[in-house]
């Protein structure tokens, strides 16, 4: 059974990865998953200079979801470059970075300090709904994400995601401008912005007002938007929101996702992404499933 | 420390101590590893509740394999976990963070102040803390809870919202009205209550070691979202916010800034 996938010229043993932010930069689940099983291990936003965040609570969980505003809290690239990729370098997986920033020159920092280390690939984050400076700001207009992706995409010594924001009216426009501006892949979806009151003290539950929707509860408007950014472009596409099965991960390789990644699921189970692995290989193999890519975009209008 | 695990345990007993309060046995692994101050992440099975619930550990029997939690229905998966009969099967993950330091009390007078829900991880410390110990609990009402399993640790003191039991206010105003002194002090409360206990240790320049509580997702430290101000640099991203599931649940009452 053939699970290899190529995403910008680069191979992963299996489609399955980690979501940015919910899986630190692994080491707080190497005890709980053989990393080395997995994908890729998308990394935690890391920015030019540490960020402190947002107040607390940042955490509410909503039916069949949670909302999170953590404000991207990150070390920032130098104590990441000491550590963390260190760590990550020792698993045999792929290493994707996940780089944000407040302005162009931040990503362009981070981007470029990345260049010569052993990230396999970057991921650019320019949807965040919990930050208010940059972030979204880069991915709500397909202009900015134009901007933004030619920019990076010249610095950038690895291939370039570009993770979108599904909180936009055309989210295919947005997938054109990226490719447009030679995004080699993208990434999506991001959380959807919501809101939760706290009946009880009359108030919101997060201190942010708003947080980002993730989990179950956003599904099907994820694969919605998997299946039309894989009509839109050519560049590959990594699919999440939601993910906690095989059947899940399926799901979204049929609507056009070259590869998944798992991320709210590591909170409900800590072995949740190799359960999704393993659940898709079950699949497979009882639907005599030789190659992933039998069933990669297999669904058509 | 420990490995982090998560494994399936068996409810040993239930049963309701005080309105809304629950006391649940749990035959578990985790039980060996368990210390005061730790807690466990309990997975409801509801598939609309996707988040473990944070519960601290309330008494441990390491030979039996056997963990005590004392938790109050806040909400859905406390709800879920009142349900749960003798024998059933319980989801949980442990054991989690860096409990009470027990030794910072050898040869001293240790306070131990427990607020409401604050109370049950006060038991196990209580039963492992060396030296001389006093506990004072703040209850709401009349439905004290934990009094007796308390009082075989040592001198107890109960406050009460209503004035029903003891003295009237909240386990400061206990503190006071008693007379009590103390070395050291280990406390877990609401914020308020922990708030006043940093004031008083501040004042008289002595040690308080704090519980303290946030919103979690995933227990472990990947996701960030229960930090707490320090005074100094964190572990984690050296922004002076501290993840509570893992650099604690206990502080040092100088190092965190709870205003």
């Amino acid at each position: 059974m053939k699970t290899e996938v190529t995403i910008a010229g680069v191979t992963f043993q299996n489609p399955v990865m980690t979501a940015s932010g919910t899986f630190g930069s692994g080491m707080e689940y190497g005890e709980f998953v053989e990393i080395g099983r997995l994908g890729a291990v998308v990394t935690k936003g890391v920015a030019a200079d540490p960020w402190p965040g947002n107040p607390t609570p940042r955490i509410a969980e909503v039916y069949g979801g949670m909302l999170n505003a953590i404000g991207l809290q990150n070390p920032g690239i130098d104590v990441f470059m000491e550590r963390d990729l260190p760590f990550l370098a020792q698993y045999d997986t792929k290493i994707i970075v996940n780089v944000c920033g407040k302005t162009m020159e931040e990503y362009l920092e981070v981007v470029e300090r990345l260049g010569d280390t052993r990230a396999d690939l970057l991921e650019i984050n320019v949807s965040c709904p919990n930050v208010k400076e940059g972030a979204i700001a880069f991915g709500q207009n397909a202009d900015c994400l134009y901007d933004i992706t030619s920019q990076i995409k010249q610095k950038a010594r690895q291939p370039v995601i570009m993770k979108l924001s599904p909180n936009v009216t055309d989210i295919g426009e947005m997938a054109r401008a990226a490719e447009a501006a030679g995004a080699d892949a993208l990434s999506l979806i991001n959380t959807l912005t919501g809101m939760k009151i706290d009946i009880a003290r009359r108030t919101f539950a997060l201190a942010n007002r708003t947080g980002g929707l993730s989990g179950p509860a956003i599904k099907p408007v994820a694969v919605r938007m998997v299946y039309e950014c894989a009509h839109a472009v050519r560049i590959p596409i990594i699919g999440m929101g939601g993910i906690t099965s095989g059947e899940d991960a399926i799901e979204f390789l049929m609507a056009g996702a070259t590869a998944v990644s798992v991320g709210a699921a590591n909170f409900a189970d800590p072995c949740a992404t190799i359960k999704v692995l393993e659940g898709m290989e079950n699949w497979m193999r009882q639907n005599g499933i030789t190659d992933i890519h039998e069933i990669i975009g297999c669904v058509q209008s | 420390m420990e490995r982090k695990r998560k494994e399936v345990g068996k409810v040993i007993s239930q049963k309701e101590l005080a309105p809304g309060i629950f006391d649940m046995w749990i035959e578990t692994h985790l039980a060996q590893q368990a210390a005061p101050g730790q807690f466990v992440m309990i997975y409801p099975r509801a598939e609309s509740t996707i988040l473990p619930r944070p519960i601290s550990i309330c008494q441990v029997e390491k030979e039996a394999g056997r963990l005590r939690i004392v938790y109050r229905v806040a909400g859905k998966g406390t709800g879920e976990f009142a349900g749960y009969r003798a024998g059933e099967d319980i989801a949980l993950m442990g054991t989690l963070g860096n409990g009470f330091p027990l030794k910072e009390a050898e040869g001293k007078r240790a306070l131990l102040l427990g607020g409401g829900i604050g109370i049950p991880p006060l038991l196990q410390l209580a039963r492992e803390l060396p030296g001389e110990k006093t506990v004072l609990a703040g209850y709401r009402d009349n439905h004290l809870f934990l009094q007796e399993d308390l009082e075989q640790c040592g001198p107890f003191y109960a406050a009460t919202e209503d004035g029903s039991v003891g003295i009237r206010g909240n386990v400061m105003d206990a503190l006071m009205a008693h007379g009590l002194e103390g070395d050291v002090i280990y406390a877990c409360g609401p914020m308020p209550m922990l708030r006043a206990v940093k004031h008083y240790a501040g004042e008289r320049d002595i040690p308080a070691y704090l519980s303290l509580e946030e919103r979690m997702a995933c227990g472990v430290g990947a996701c960030l979202g229960c930090v707490c101000k320090t005074t100094r640099k964190d572990a984690h991203s050296h922004v002076n916010n501290a993840r509570i599931c893992t650099e604690g649940p206990v502080f040092e009452a100088s190092e965190v800034d709870i205003g």
